[in-house]
Parts: structure tokens; C-alpha cells; sequence
């Protein structure tokens, strides 16, 4: 059913789709962060923020992200651009509640002895409360990076799409063996895109985080 | 501003609003197959979660079943129904759409429904049994009344990403309300690409909002006192 | 009959630290100059916010420095509310609060706390920090160079009593115990004269609680701070207060003395019920035995008759005498050791543990109680003293 003589002689174009959808990935995950933080900073300082936030965030996680880029592309066109800013979107929800509940979940015990000890707030967040809060921020990374991962498939149809352009092709010609095999194609190596973004972070955090390896060590 | 015109323009042409093609038939189309398929799929993903979640195992499969749900792109999934519905001779359209929301469909079902049953509070079990109720009894007087309000979570969740996936059947041939953003892009016409993506988005959120009526309705009075922060997990957005 | 205990059981339990001992002797009155006040509070307030009734009302206190005070009364006094304004993690909503003669507002709050140490029960550690760098947070906020922080973190996990091997560990790799000492280990890292203690030992059990106590004292002796302790347990403001503030509902200071005076002359009803119906039982722990009058006890010298050591065993109504040359105790014998003999032998079985004069009147009773047996001995060094009845006492108790 898969034609390998097919993926022999394309893997140059294979491999370009794949680091196409990375970057896509990356700069979604990346830019999404920035908008997360930002936004859960002010979640944190004004608390009656956080609900707004959640809900707007929540709706755009709700639109479809074909309908979402029905809405930008009369206005910025079947660009990159149109990609991103649908990517990003729907980080937000995820990265930002885990954010907001990383933070709120430093045990107020701890943050009330660096406030004894003389810590200014905002080196409280910076040596206390984000190193506690990075198991949950990274898990919140962790299901952003799997679903954008997914989600940039969809952009095929803008004109983008990484390895969704692949699946794409493979649509319009469903009905031979050829278009088959670039739909299987797509789909593997974007499944294991997702699987090894997760396995590298799930990594990261255990590096970043040493005293909750010890922790279960000592459990 | 004119485009904005221009999109009122095309809800008001009647053009729009009859036939195959037409508003109706189209919002028709996207709400039955959506329907089936999440008929199908909660009978599939919630029997078989209830009864795993009462005998509290196959914990690994749920975990399992979400982690696959999100890596496997929905997109994918279409796309895959496709070739699978070529060779079961079910043809273009209707079908393979089907077989990918259920496909989709299930694992948040099954997790989420799974997770509910078995995070029912142990102490109250106990006490069904010390009063002598059978298993299937506690299962059903005490386990699904108490797991239903995350139940229904998970239904309305599930049903939001079927509707929104649903959109995608227009690249294998299927209606729905799909078919004007992707005739739209194709055709490089911006108007329809609109009316069509505002039409979609109406629609996941009128079927987010409606799912949360309906579990206010449903859930008993009792739990909804103890209603505290919504802890179903979101199948990825499509 | 069963077999008999090794030793007059009545000498049994007293085993004492040279500590405890050193303590039973504290705590009496010795009223601090003014200058000598380290922590002043006056005429301070907090209401909280949406809080009708203030949870501190106009409450004055002194800290005398190098001393341990203790805040003691029932949840709702507010005695946490008024720890935490001394470091300013609660803003007083009115009067004033000196600490080291500067108003406690004149200077940023940060910087303020960063010469105040705080040991609260949940400890608070850095979960993501070793023991060492957690010790190190202060010297490292006010910017000590790293050999001297270095000495310092090796210097307090062995004066908190923790393995040097410890420093490298994460706090979720100790005992509650030992992370509790390493809570005191930090406060005190970067020398701060003065010690806010919320409950510290409430957490842990008691056997681990009343090793902590000591561990504390021992500390405080060496190290002379200025310590402020809040804790709900009488008999732990007791046994390490100089002096014991009790505070009432609404931060009302209902007394504020030394223990001894506390137990002796509660101020009113609300102390006299707060401190217990055992309040002469606790007294007895701060009345060292020296105080009292010792009898000679049923001793009789080496050469002695029988019948001279019968007549003792029967007026002290014992079964047991004690052998003692002038003021050399050497031993203790019963009445079946006699059987044979002519007379009391220059000899007797080794007293294992004994009461000194610094000793309270709470061992000595234990000590009796848990013998059952009316009376005990009392030493100076190896020089016997006599021996001190439950007459005495109850004497004491009613006095």
C-alpha cells in the first residue's frame, strides 16, 4: 500500500516539509509563551483579570481554527502570518492557565518565608515562585508544543502546513497509491514530531528540575 | 468597511439561503453528521470507560488514549479516513468524515468518563457497599449520578471538536459548513471564506454553550454545591 | 513477688540534662532596664480588612533584649497577627513598633526582615534549593562573599545539629525533624540579633517537639538572641519563656511575666483557666530543690547493727536503706541482703541515676511517683545531700 520507491526519491522534499512544520512549531510555541506570560503577569498582579482573560482566551480555543483563518486571511492574506497568529491563539488558554496555577500552587508557606528572609517581590517571582511553578508551566509547554504540532497540518490548507501540505497533496490524488503514501508519510512524521517535542521537554524539565527527581528518589 | 458590507451582502442574498448549497441545508448537514457521529462515539468511549473506571483499572489506557488523541493531528485523521473509506468501498464524503470524528471522538470521551467514574469519592462507595448495594447498584445509583456532571463535560468538550473538525470534511468531499471556507479559498473569494468561518464559529460556540445549559439542567442539585474548577481535559482544538 | 528493680526504683527516672536543669533555675523575674528593650510595641493595632472586631487592639509590649518571650493564648488572639507585625508581613493598623530602637516603618520592609530571622511551622523551605543554599539565602541577599557564606552553612548545620553530609540533600529528603532544623539553621544564618518563632515545633511529634525545645535552649544560651515565640501550648511557653505574654481574644494582655510569677499569681480568672488545672504541677517545674529543706532520709553508716537499719527502713516506711559514710553515699541495700550479716557492710549497689540541687521540684516528684516510693536522693556532684519527700512537696504546691 506504501509506495518506498516514493519516499526514496523524495525524502529532500520530505525532510524540508518536516523542517518546515518545526519552524511553524517553533515560532508559535515561542511567541505564544511570550503572550502567555505577559498575560499571566497580569493575571497574577490583578486578580479580577484572570477571568476575563480565561474566558477570551477560551473562546478562541473553542473557533475552529478553519474558521479562525476564514477571519484573517481577508486580512492578512494566505500568509505566514495568517498561520501564526492562529497557532498562537490557541496556546494561550493552555499555557496561560497552567502558568497562572503553577505559580498559585507555591505553597504560601514558602512564599511568605522568602518574604521573611528580606526578598523583594519581584525576585520572589524570579528565585522562588517561577523554579516551583516550572513543573506545571512545563507541562502546560508540553501540551501546547503536541497540539500546535498537530494543529500546523491545518495550515496546509492557507497555503503553509509543513508536513500537512504533504497530507494535502496526498488528498488530491486519494485515489492512488502515491497519494496514499504522502498522507501516511504526513501523518507518521508528524505524529512522531509530537511524540519527540514531548519526550525532549518532558527531558528539559527533568534537568531543570533536579529536587523533584530527588523528591521521588526519596518517596 | 466594505467588506463587511459585502459579507452582510452575501447572508442577504437568497441565493445563500436554498437549495443544496443554501445556509440551511448546509447548517443541516454539519449538525446530523456531527451528531452521529457523537452518538456513536459516546456509546463506543463511555460504556466501556464506565465500566473500566467502576472496576477502577486500565488506567494506562486512558492515559494513553488522550496522549495518542493529542499527537495524532485531526487533520490526519481525515485525511486518513479517506484511503480506509476508498477501501471499504463507502466512497467519498459522508462516510469518511464519520469515521474520523468518531475516531476522534472517543479517546476524550474515554478518558475524561474513565477518569470520573474512578475519582468518585471512595468513602462514598464504601458506605453503598456496607449498606449492602450490588456493584452494579453502587454503578449505578451512586458511581455515573456522581461522575455525570464530568460525563457531561467531557460530551460537551468532545462534541465542540467534533463540530469543529466536522468543518474539515470539505476536503474529502464532504458539506457542511466547511464547504464555504474551502471553496472560498479556492475560488480566492474572501467573502464566502468569511461568512463561511463566521458561520463555523457560531456554531462551536452556540454547541459550547449549549452542552453547558444542558449540564446545568442535568447535574444533580446535590453536586452542583460541590461544582468547583472544570477538571475534564481538552481534546487539542482543530 | 516479681523480681526486684536493680536499684531503689524511686531513683530511677531522674535523669536530667544539664540543661533542663539550668532552665528549672531561669525564668524568674529579672525585669530588663529600658535600654535593654530590644523589641517595643506600642499602642498597636490591626484591623483587617472586612474584619469587624480588630484582631489586635492597642496591645504594648516590651522585649527585653536576649530574651525569650513568649506569645501564648487561644487561636483568635492574635498572637501570630502581632509576630507578623514585628517584620512587617502584617502592617499594624496603628501604633508603633521599635525594633533595636528604629521605628520598624522608617526603613523598607525587605531590609528590615532581612535582620529579623523567622521560623514558622509549615518551615517554608526552599523545596528547589539544597540545604546549603537554603541556608544561604540572607547571606546571599545581603551579599556575603562565597567563602564566607560557605563557613557560615557548615558552621550552622553543625550548630543545628545536622550531618555535614546534609548540605548537598533537597529539603523533600529529610525528616520533618531535620528540615525544622535547618529552618532554624537559615533564620539564624546571617547572625540577625533578633528570632520570630510561629510555632515551630507544632508540627512534629512530641518526643521530636521536646528534643527541639532543648535543642533551643542550648542554642539560646550560647547565642543570646532576642527570641519571639508564638505557640498555643502553655506548657511550652512555660519551659521556654523568661517571660510569657498571654494574650486574650482580640490581643488582649491579660499577663505579662515570668512563667514563675505567671503560675504563682495568675493576674485573673481568664490566666488561672487558660494555664490549667495541673497550674501547681507546672509551678513545681520552675522550684529548683535546692529551695527546700531536705531530710537525712533512711541512711545508716557502714558498721551499723541490723537491727539499727530495721528501725530505719520502718520509720521512713521503706523497703530499702542507704549506706552512706559521712556524706559518701555507697550504695543501697534491702532488708534480704542483711540475712547472715552482722552488720551493715561498708557497701551497696550503685545508684544508676540521681536528683541534683539544681533539679526541680517536678523530676523529684516524677521521680518519686514513678518509683512508687514516698521519697528521693539528692546530690551535690558525688557529695549526698538527703533525701526529698512528697511532703515536701505538696507543700510547695499549696504555698
Amino acid at each position: 500500500m506504501i509506495r518506498w520507491d516514493w519516499i526514496g526519491r523524495n525524502l529532500d522534499d520530505i525532510g524540508a516539509l518536516t523542517g518546515e512544520h518545526l519552524l511553524l512549531t517553533g515560532i508559535a510555541v515561542a511567541a505564544g509563551l511570550v503572550v502567555s506570560l505577559g498575560l499571566s503577569a497580569i493575571a497574577l498582579r490583578f486578580r479580577k483579570t484572570y477571568a476575563p482573560i480565561t474566558w477570551v482566551t477560551g473562546i478562541l480555543y473553542t473557533i475552529p481554527s478553519l474558521a479562525l483563518f476564514a477571519f484573517l486571511v481577508p486580512i492578512t492574506g494566505l500568509s505566514i502570518l495568517t498561520a501564526e497568529i492562529g497557532l498562537v491563539s490557541y496556546t494561550l488558554l493552555i499555557l496561560i492557565r497552567n502558568i497562572v496555577a503553577g505559580i498559585d500552587g507555591v505553597p504560601p508557606a514558602i512564599k511568605e518565608a522568602a518574604d521573611a528572609m528580606g526578598y523583594t517581590r519581584r525576585h520572589r517571582l524570579w528565585a522562588v515562585e517561577i523554579p516551583l511553578a516550572l513543573p506545571v508551566i512545563v507541562a502546560g509547554i508540553r501540551i501546547a508544543t503536541v497540539t500546535t504540532i498537530g494543529l500546523v497540518t491545518v495550515t496546509s490548507l492557507i497555503g503553509q502546513g509543513g508536513l500537512g501540505a504533504l497530507i494535502l497533496r496526498g488528498l488530491g490524488t486519494f485515489y492512488s497509491p502515491i497519494g496514499t503514501t504522502q498522507i501516511i508519510v504526513g501523518t507518521v512524521l508528524s505524529v512522531i514530531l509530537a511524540v519527540a517535542a514531548d519526550v525532549s521537554l518532558a527531558f528539559a524539565e527533568r534537568v531543570l528540575t533536579p529536587w523533584a527527581r530527588r523528591r521521588e528518589a526519596a518517596a | 468597511m466594505s467588506f463587511l458590507a459585502d459579507v452582510l451582502a452575501w447572508f442577504a442574498d437568497p441565493v445563500n439561503w436554498s437549495g443544496s448549497g443554501g445556509i440551511p441545508n448546509r447548517v443541516f448537514e454539519h449538525v446530523q453528521l456531527s451528531t452521529f457521529a457523537m452518538m456513536i462515539a459516546a456509546l463506543l468511549g463511555i460504556i466501556p470507560a464506565v465500566i473500566l473506571g467502576h472496576a477502577r483499572r486500565g488506567g494506562v489506557l486512558a492515559v494513553a488514549a488522550v496522549n495518542i488523541a493529542r499527537a495524532v493531528p485531526s487533520f490526519a485523521i481525515i485525511a486518513l479516513a479517506l484511503p480506509v473509506s476508498i477501501a471499504l468501498g463507502l466512497g467519498l464524503g459522508f462516510w469518511p468524515t464519520l469515521l474520523a470524528l468518531v475516531a476522534l471522538a472517543i479517546p476524550p470521551m474515554f478518558t475524561n468518563a474513565y477518569t470520573a467514574v474512578r475519582d468518585v469519592d471512595p468513602g462514598v462507595v464504601e458506605a453503598a457497599r456496607g449498606m449492602g448495594m450490588t456493584p452494579a447498584g453502587i454503578l449505578a445509583k451512586v458511581e455515573v449520578p456522581m461522575a455525570l456532571p464530568i460525563i457531561l463535560a467531557a460530551v460537551r468538550v468532545s462534541a465542540v471538536q467534533v463540530v469543529a473538525t466536522a468543518t474539515l470534511g470539505a476536503i474529502v468531499a464532504w458539506g457542511g459548513l466547511g464547504r464555504y471556507v474551502i471553496d472560498g479559498f479556492a475560488t480566492r473569494n474572501n467573502v464566502e471564506v468569511f461568512a463561511g468561518g463566521l458561520l463555523v464559529a457560531l456554531l462551536a460556540v452556540a454547541t459550547e454553550v449549549g452542552f453547558g445549559v444542558l449540564e446545568r439542567l442535568v447535574e444533580p442539585r446535590g453536586l452542583r454545591m460541590l461544582r468547583g474548577q472544570e477538571q475534564v481535559v481538552r481534546p487539542a482544538p482543530t | 513477688m516479681g523480681s526486684r528493680p536493680p536499684y531503689p526504683r524511686s531513683f530511677a527516672p531522674a535523669v536530667l540534662s544539664p540543661l533542663q536543669s539550668l532552665r528549672s533555675l531561669g525564668g524568674t523575674g529579672r525585669l530588663a532596664r529600658v535600654s535593654d528593650v530590644m523589641i517595643s510595641l506600642r499602642h498597636v493595632s490591626k484591623t483587617f480588612p472586612g474584619g469587624t472586631a480588630p484582631a489586635v487592639g492597642d496591645l504594648s509590649l516590651d522585649v527585653p533584649r536576649g530574651e525569650i518571650v513568649v506569645l501564648v493564648g487561644p487561636s483568635g488572639c492574635g498572637k501570630t497577627t502581632t509576630l507578623k507585625m514585628i517584620n512587617r508581613l502584617i502592617e499594624p493598623t496603628s501604633g508603633e513598633i521599635y525594633v533595636d530602637g528604629e521605628l520598624a516603618t522608617s526603613v523598607e520592609a525587605h531590609l528590615l526582615r532581612r535582620k529579623i530571622g523567622y521560623v514558622i511551622q509549615q518551615i517554608g523551605l526552599f523545596p528547589h534549593r539544597t540545604i546549603a543554599e537554603n541556608i544561604a539565602t540572607v547571606p546571599t541577599l545581603v551579599g556575603w562573599d562565597e567563602q564566607r557564606i560557605a563557613e557560615r552553612v557548615t558552621e550552622l548545620i553543625e550548630l543545628v545539629g545536622l550531618e555535614p553530609e546534609m548540605a548537598d540533600r533537597y529539603p523533600a529528603e529529610l525528616s520533618g525533624g531535620q528540615q525544622q532544623r535547618v529552618g532554624v539553621a537559615r533564620a539564624l544564618a546571617a547572625d540577625p540579633p533578633v528570632l520570630l518563632m510561629d510555632e515551630p515545633f507544632g508540627a512534629v511529634d512530641p518526643i521530636v517537639r521536646s528534643k527541639l525545645q532543648e535543642e533551643l535552649l542550648a542554642l539560646q544560651d550560647r547565642l543570646r538572641k532576642t527570641i519571639v515565640f508564638v505557640t498555643h501550648d502553655i506548657d511550652e511557653a512555660i519551659r521556654l519563656g523568661n517571660r510569657v505574654a498571654i494574650l486574650n481574644v482580640g490581643g488582649v494582655l491579660e499577663q505579662y511575666a515570668s512563667p514563675a510569677e505567671i503560675l504563682a499569681e495568675p493576674a485573673n480568672d481568664f490566666v488561672a483557666e487558660f494555664l490549667g488545672s495541673d497550674r501547681g504541677l507546672k509551678r513545681l517545674s520552675l522550684i529548683p530543690i535546692s529551695t527546700v529543706d531536705l531530710d537525712p532520709g533512711p541512711v545508716v553508716a557502714p558498721g551499723g547493727t541490723v537491727e539499727e537499719a530495721r528501725r530505719v527502713m520502718e520509720r521512713y516506711g521503706t523497703d530499702w536503706f542507704a549506706v552512706v559514710d559521712g556524706d559518701r553515699m555507697l550504695g543501697w541495700l534491702t532488708e534480704d541482703d542483711l540475712r547472715g550479716a552482722a552488720t551493715v557492710p561498708r557497701s551497696g549497689r550503685r545508684f544508676r541515676a540521681w536528683l541534683t540541687r539544681s533539679s526541680s521540684l517536678r523530676e523529684a516528684l516524677d521521680a518519686i511517683v514513678s518509683g512508687r516510693t514516698t521519697m528521693a536522693a539528692v546530690f551535690d556532684g558525688d557529695r549526698y545531700l538527703g533525701m526529698i519527700d512528697v511532703d515536701t512537696i505538696s507543700r510547695e504546691i499549696v504555698r
